[in-house]
């Protein structure tokens, strides 16, 4: 442990364990995943579809449907105090929507359309007693103006389908932060948008979080998207944790051979006329686990024993851990 | 929304203007007429009978004849009850039908939409099996069965009801459950359905995140969509009421339209027939058009199509 | 009701129908239910061979007796052997839902292909009609039919027929404009197949899935018109009986001889659960949406 992780930490997870129980047996989505976030820090989770990035988050915020799911194992201290994996609903409601919101992938959906957007966003003051519901109109409003929803006293009468991804996002956005939380997690909040729209969101993430000191954690397969945002990365494979370093020395020094693939698959950061690059084969079956390294059947330089012993998560820097012994 | 009700009622217009042709001219080729019973006439009388309600202008002129009645809302006099019009004698037995068919409606939506939100939050439990099971039977026992066994167990055996009449307030329940019964279990499996789905969406999953009770979530997030699908089967149900009342009415004695109706046919009442089959399509356009309306209303999304 | 996905061949080994042959079976409750409606189907058919049996065999001296050894379901007022009764009760309810679905299929099924097929406003009209007609209370017209023209067992199987067409034609409709857009039927048109030619050797064949499990499900709701309209005395005429006359029967004097209305009441519900039971079987087992997850 460095003396820099001694300060309290907003939030802390140990061992965390989630399992969904299917027909086709136990698939192991987040198998003893470790991290901790300070306040006001900025955490990247990167990892490609079915890594176990979202489940994690899913599993912080207790939304994780269960069942199938089930939450094996683990800890998750928040400021220090609630563990949110192990206590009551009501404590957990006391928290989620106040002190830790979160925005998701598909603004489409995630906002209810039997609904008025103004309900909706006032909805976490009240479910809190934060605010009378006047006073929470009033804020409501104040925060789409901020949020860049133009002519927002009007449109908050509005339903969902009447407004587009990028507006429908930035209502979610609005309705996650409308209670100041101390933590956002974004699960790839700008995946199921266009491109501009895309660049438009992720600052507008950034300026609020400039603005009111909140941590983020931010959940995605773009590793570009990380590297101008998060303080810190963490790269998630088979649902496991396999590399985790501040974003320069991630970048600078990469260790871990899936991460070296991630990095090489952004097309912006290759030579222009070279062929995009992919990882060869195909990620693994979480309900039939090797064993061994879950990346070696994919890895350019595993070697014999990678499949016999699961690598450990080692320190190879300062604040930096790989789980591959060989780089 | 006015237009959706006018665009409707236009569409009522020629419906009810071929129900009533067909039935006009179905009877017009009836074999035996309603005076055949009455042996005794003879054919002077007969005649005067005939030219009485009008039987002796040809077909074409009686069939406009009708028409331009109905018009006025007019559906002539009854052919077996002397004296009474077909008006006079449905606004007499229709208010007792509407008042089981509410009974019913009320006690299968009642019913039906609580089993159906328990099964859906208690899914794959004993909270979801029981209910399920006995709405699996109600959806297959006609009224025909329910009827006579509930009469059987609780008027003959455990006597805590009448077998018929509608006098006492308490004479309501077993006719009312009869006629629910099936509904109840329609509408617990719709409600069950639609709630599942809905509870599955995204959106609830941001409800939680919010930090919303359990309660809020299905009260405040699921119930208005989860319910369109049983609103949706209020206009069939309607419909289906107005037939099991035929059965209910004649199991339990009920004083009511439908069993004005099954008399009307044994008795060959023409005009009482076709009266009340004109009656029960206007009634069910109707409520048909209420069910879409509100429909509508709870669904923000058709607002604007 | 979403249009169904069509029916597509499941690759590999099986061909669809041994695929479903194979769910269908394991799924208990519609076994049992075929097992019980066959039985019961095969005992009717062959209850007029049968010495001893006769629906119209009178013993006034016996009057109504309890069920007992001689006559296992008891007799009714008329000394009449119950079990006989509902055998042959049991041959009209059988014929009538058998009859009237084919008619209520026959309908359905040319309704729902031609305005799928020729699609466009003809399409559009003839849903609306049907949209319309779903809206009237129809079992009023039955009775309508049976009052101005008599009690007739062709009529009842026509006038039953007619009122249950309407699914049959929406769902045919569906599956058929889903297979208009499939490539094989454009290839059939490509090659300058007739339209009479591609409704019979293409379109009938595919939809024939969809048509039978649908049809499982017309036949307890047409027993279940035919009942209503025996009990309510618009049905088939004495001497002979459907188990809606027999309920009837059954109900009018469930203070004396409740056998009377347990056992033809008992039997009929009996049927139509295992009739429902096997319609929902069967769609589960041809269903290609519900065997993919």
């Amino acid at each position: 442990m460095s003396a820099l992780q001694k300060i309290e930490m907003l939030l802390e997870v140990k061992n965390l364990k989630t399992s969904f129980h299917t027909r086709n047996g136990i698939v192991r989505a987040v198998n003893d995943v470790s991290f901790a976030i300070a306040h006001g820090e900025t955490l990247g989770i990167v990892g490609e579809s079915g890594s176990g990035k979202s489940v994690t988050c899913y599993s912080l915020m207790g939304l994780v449907p269960q069942p199938p799911g089930r939450i094996e194992g683990g800890t998750a201290i928040f400021a220090g105090k609630t563990d949110l994996l192990n206590c009551s609903p009501k404590e957990l409601n006391a928290i989620r929507g106040r002190r830790m919101a979160m925005i998701f992938q598909d603004p489409m959906t995630s906002l209810n359309p039997f609904m008025r957007i103004e309900d909706q966003i006032v909805e976490p003051l009240l479910i809190h007693g934060l605010a009378s519901r006047a006073e929470a109109v009033r804020q409501a409003v104040q925060m789409l103006e901020h949020v860049g929803v133009p002519d927002a006293a009007k449109r908050i009468r509005s339903y969902p389908h009447e407004f587009s991804g990028g507006m429908r996002q930035r209502v979610m956005i609005a309705m996650a932060l409308i209670t100041k939380p101390d933590l956002l997690i974004a699960d790839e909040p700008t995946t199921a948008l266009d491109v501009t729209v895309q660049a438009q969101i992720l600052e507008l993430i950034k300026r609020l979080q400039a603005e009111t000191g909140m941590a983020v954690i931010w959940i995605t397969h773009d590793l570009g998207v990380v590297a101008g945002f998060c303080r810190r990365v963490q790269v998630m494979y088979a649902g496991r944790i396999v590399e985790t370093a501040p974003t320069e020395k991630l970048f600078a020094n990469t260790r871990h051979p899936y991460t070296r693939a991630l990095q090489k698959s952004i097309p912006a950061l290759q030579p222009k006329g070279t062929e995009l690059y992919t990882i060869p084969g195909m990620p693994p079956d979480l309900s039939r686990p090797t064993g061994g390294c879950a990346f070696a059947p994919r890895c350019e330089i595993a070697r014999p024993e990678c499949s016999a012993k699961l690598p450990e998560l080692l320190e190879v820097g300062l604040q930096h851990c790989s789980r591959c012994p060989f780089t | 929304m006015l237009r959706l009700i006018t665009k409707r009622l236009f569409e009522t217009i020629p419906v009810l203007f071929i129900v009533a042709t067909l039935t006009f001219f179905m009877m017009k080729r009836a074999p035996g007429g309603p005076f055949d019973s009455e042996k005794q006439t003879t054919p002077e009388i007969r005649a005067q009978i005939e030219a009485q309600y009008g039987l002796d202008k040809p077909v074409w002129q009686q069939y406009l004849d009708y028409l331009g009645h109905l018009a006025q809302g007019d559906l002539g006099p009854s052919f077996k009850y002397a004296g009474w019009s077909v008006n006079e004698l449905l606004w007499s037995a229709f208010p007792v039908s509407l008042e089981l068919g509410l009974y019913a409606l009320a006690f299968a939506l009642t019913f039906g939409l609580i089993a159906g939100i328990i099964a859906a939050l208690r899914k794959n439990t004993w909270g979801d099996y029981v209910p399920m099971s006995f709405a699996t039977f109600g959806i297959c026992l006609p009224t025909f069965v329910t009827g006579p066994l509930l009469l059987l167990v609780f008027a003959s055996w455990l006597t805590w009801f009448n077998a018929s009449g509608w006098e006492q307030p308490r004479d309501r329940v077993l006719p009312a459950i009869t006629l629910g019964l099936y509904y109840t279990a329609y509408v617990a499996r719709l409600t069950r359905g639609g709630m599942l789905e809905i509870l599955s969406q995204d959106f609830i999953r941001t409800a939680r995140a919010k930090g919303a009770s359990e309660w809020r979530v299905v009260w405040r997030h699921s119930l208005r969509g989860g319910l369109l699908s049983v609103v949706s089967f209020i206009g069939p149900a309607i419909s289906g009421l107005v037939t099991g009342s035929l059965v209910v009415e004649s199991i339990y004695q009920i004083p009511g339209l439908g069993k004005f109706f099954v008399m009307a046919g044994f008795n060959r009442d023409y005009t009482m027939v076709m009266g009340t089959v004109l009656f029960y399509a206007v009634l069910i356009i109707v409520m048909n058009l209420l069910v879409d309306i509100v429909q509508v209303w709870l669904n923000p999304k058709l607002r604007f199509e | 009701m979403s249009p169904p996905q069509p029916i597509t061949e499941v690759e590999a080994g099986h061909s669809l129908w041994q695929d479903a042959w194979l769910r269908l079976r394991k799924n208990k409750m519609a076994v049992a239910g075929a097992i019980f409606v066959l039985v019961l189907a095969l005992a009717s058919l062959t209850a007029p061979f049968m010495p001893g049996l006769s629906y119209s065999n009178q013993n006034l001296a016996l009057g109504a007796t309890a069920p007992s050894a001689a006559h296992w379901f008891g007799t009714d007022d008329l000394g009449r052997d119950q079990l006989s009764r509902l055998l042959y009760g049991g041959r009209v309810s059988l014929s009538v839902g058998l009859a009237a679905t084919l008619v209520s299929v026959l309908i359905g099924v040319l309704f729902g292909m031609i305005s799928g097929y020729i699609g466009g406003r003809l399409d559009a009209l003839a849903m609306r009609f049907v949209d319309i007609l779903y809206a009237l209370p129809f079992t009023i017209f039955v009775i309508l039919l049976m009052v101005i023209y008599g009690r007739n067992i062709y009529l009842l199987f026509i006038a039953i027929g007619a009122v249950e067409w309407l699914d049959m034609a929406r769902i045919v409709r569906g599956q058929v404009l889903a297979l208009k857009k499939q490539e094989f039927v454009e290839a059939a048109r490509a090659l300058g197949l007739r339209k009479r030619r591609i409704i019979l050797r293409h379109m009938i064949p595919n939809v024939l899935g969809i048509v039978i499990v649908f049809s499982t499900l017309i036949v307890p709701r047409v027993m279940l018109t035919e009942a209503f309209l025996s009990f309510l005395g618009f049905g088939v005429q004495a001497p002979q009986a459907s188990w809606g006359t027999l309920i009837q029967d059954g109900a009018r004097s469930w203070e004396e001889f409740p056998w009377l209305l347990f056992f033809p009441a008992g039997c009929f519900s009996l049927t139509l659960f295992s009739l429902n039971f096997l319609g929902d079987g069967l769609r589960d087992a041809l269903d290609v949406r519900a065997s993919k997850d």
